[in-house]
């Protein structure tokens, strides 16, 4: 039957792509579900939609996802710094220093973000007499999303056979050349999904330095709210321009995940 | 070259896997291991490589104990080969820098030398075709020529072959046997650890049967293969001699 081909996965495993008509049909279908259940949400709520006075604000919002854009970028580069020597910490002969990563990872990954950012704005940042508010939104953005990379890559590392080693140890490698050329090059690589997908969540979580009055996009959209006395106009153009960041690099992340189990 | 082992213990937590081996070998130029998985001979084949310390005893290879430290066993282990049973390659280079890195990061050739040299073994080995592919494009049979290359590419004084056919079809297990036999030729000094009976008895001149982590019999390869004096030698090669 032609129709059951269109709706219904032709294997179990999910192994076999199913035909390409079939994948745009049932994304339809999938879609039109999901818009009809918003839809009638909305219409149960009869709200007065007024586009136009949130349209008036186009800059403001821009600006918002243009700041987001950069604390991210910025953000990620002191995370990836933040993990990999937290990381390097945790393979320390050093003990002490094996404990201070653990420490770091586990409270970091243990607290909320938002509890994280009160306690560093208005206790540290405010103790070591630090004014700007950038700088402290990306410091702790780094520091929050570092003890998650330093999670990914120990996995990364971790997960390097232990033949991988032995080999390195029988042409006679040192420790520093084994990691140089053995342990990092394929920990980085396993690691890459993870990292793409940790980028994604950066972006998303630094909306929560908006309580901290940080001018990026949820705080200007939450700024449009309060000035047109509108509320569902500005979260939509949020959700949105989250969207216009994030889906690229999850799809990213498939793309090298897909890719990085074909080569080995 | 001469190989003097004394009573070696070597442990794994609770397991013991070589149980007080003495072992003395005055003089051979390719000593084959054999005897039962899970015997204790790769343990013995690692022991000897340096790969790792023994629990307790001594290993002495021509006259000289191994290495007390670690320091001391990586000196050793950049002055012999090791080729191991899965081949163990780096999979994210290819075969050239495979066997090019550890000349020049280990053994200090330029990285023009080093990949010169590594050329020419490559084409020793009938893979001058492949030097640019990495481990998971190459057949099982060419992964382990480009290890056996890799192993003998610093001239090293012993390599050391662990089950180097054991992951292998026939026809590669062919490929590679010969391959061994070219190193065998060029009078390399060998010790590997196997299961193929013939090749052992063909391309070693001795053998020491290793089973429950102690020695059974050494000696003349064809003497311990053909007619082994113990009765654990004598269940183990009937069982090898019987498919």
């Amino acid at each position: 039957m032609p129709f059951k081909s269109l709706l219904f996965s032709p294997d179990a495993s999910g192994a076999a792509e199913p035909p390409i008509k079939a994948r745009y049909t049932s994304f339809f279908i999938a879609a039109l579900i999901l818009s009809l259940a918003l839809y009638g949400s909305f219409a149960a709520l009869q709200y007065q939609w007024n586009w136009a006075s949130a349209f008036r604000y186009k800059l403001k919002f821009l600006e918002g996802w243009i700041t987001t854009l950069q604390i991210s970028f910025v953000s990620l580069f002191f995370a990836m710094a933040a993990g990999t020597l937290s990381v390097l910490c945790g393979r320390a002969r050093f003990l002490p220093l094996r404990y201070l990563s653990t420490l770091y990872v586990e409270l970091i990954r243990g607290t909320p973000l938002l509890v994280q950012i009160f306690l560093f704005y208005y206790v540290i940042a405010d103790a070591a007499n630090v004014q700007n508010r950038y700088f402290v939104g990306v410091s702790i953005m780094a520091i929050f999303s570092g003890a998650y990379i330093s999670e990914i890559l120990r996995a990364g590392i971790e997960g390097v056979g232990k033949s991988q080693l032995l080999s390195a140890k029988a042409i006679g490698f040192t420790e520093y050349q084994t990691f140089r050329y053995v342990i990092a090059p394929q920990a980085l690589r396993s690691s890459l999904p993870a990292l793409a997908g940790q980028t994604a969540n950066i972006i998303k979580d630094s909306s929560l330095l908006s309580v901290i009055a940080i001018s990026e996009f949820t705080l200007n959209a939450k700024e449009v709210n309060a000035i047109t006395y509108s509320s569902f106009e500005s979260f939509f153009p949020l959700a949105i321009g989250y969207l216009i960041l994030t889906l690229p690099i999850m799809r990213l992340s498939r793309v090298i995940e897909n890719r990085l189990r074909f080569d080995t | 070259m001469n190989l003097e082992l004394q009573s070696v213990v070597k442990e794994y937590g609770s397991q013991r896997a070589l149980d007080s081996l003495d072992l003395s070998i005055p003089d051979t130029s390719c000593l084959a291991l054999i005897g039962p998985s899970g015997g204790g001979k790769s343990t013995t084949l690692r022991l000897l490589a340096g790969l790792e310390a023994p629990t307790s005893g001594s290993i002495r290879i021509n006259g000289q104990e191994i290495g007390q430290n670690e320091a001391e066993r990586r000196a050793y282990r950049s002055r012999i080969g090791v080729v191991f049973q899965s081949y163990n390659l780096f999979p994210h280079f290819d075969a050239l820098t495979n066997i090019a890195l550890p000349l020049e990061k280990v053994h200090g050739l330029s990285q023009a030398d080093a990949r010169s040299k590594a050329e020419s073994l490559l084409e020793q080995f009938q893979l001058a075709d492949h030097a640019s592919k990495k481990p998971a494009e190459l057949s099982g049979g060419q992964n382990q020529r480009v290890a056996i290359a890799r192993a003998i590419a610093p001239d090293p004084d012993i390599v050391f072959l662990d089950e180097p056919t054991s992951a292998l079809d026939p026809e590669m297990t062919a490929e590679v046997i010969d391959a061994i036999e070219t190193l065998i030729e060029a009078k390399k000094r060998l010790v590997l650890a196997t299961h193929q009976m013939g090749f052992a008895r063909r391309a070693a001149d001795t053998v020491a049967l290793i089973a429950e982590g102690k020695r059974v019999e050494v000696g003349p390869s064809a003497q311990v293969i053909d007619s082994p004096q113990t009765e654990r030698g004598q269940t183990f090669l009937n069982a090898c001699l019987k498919f």
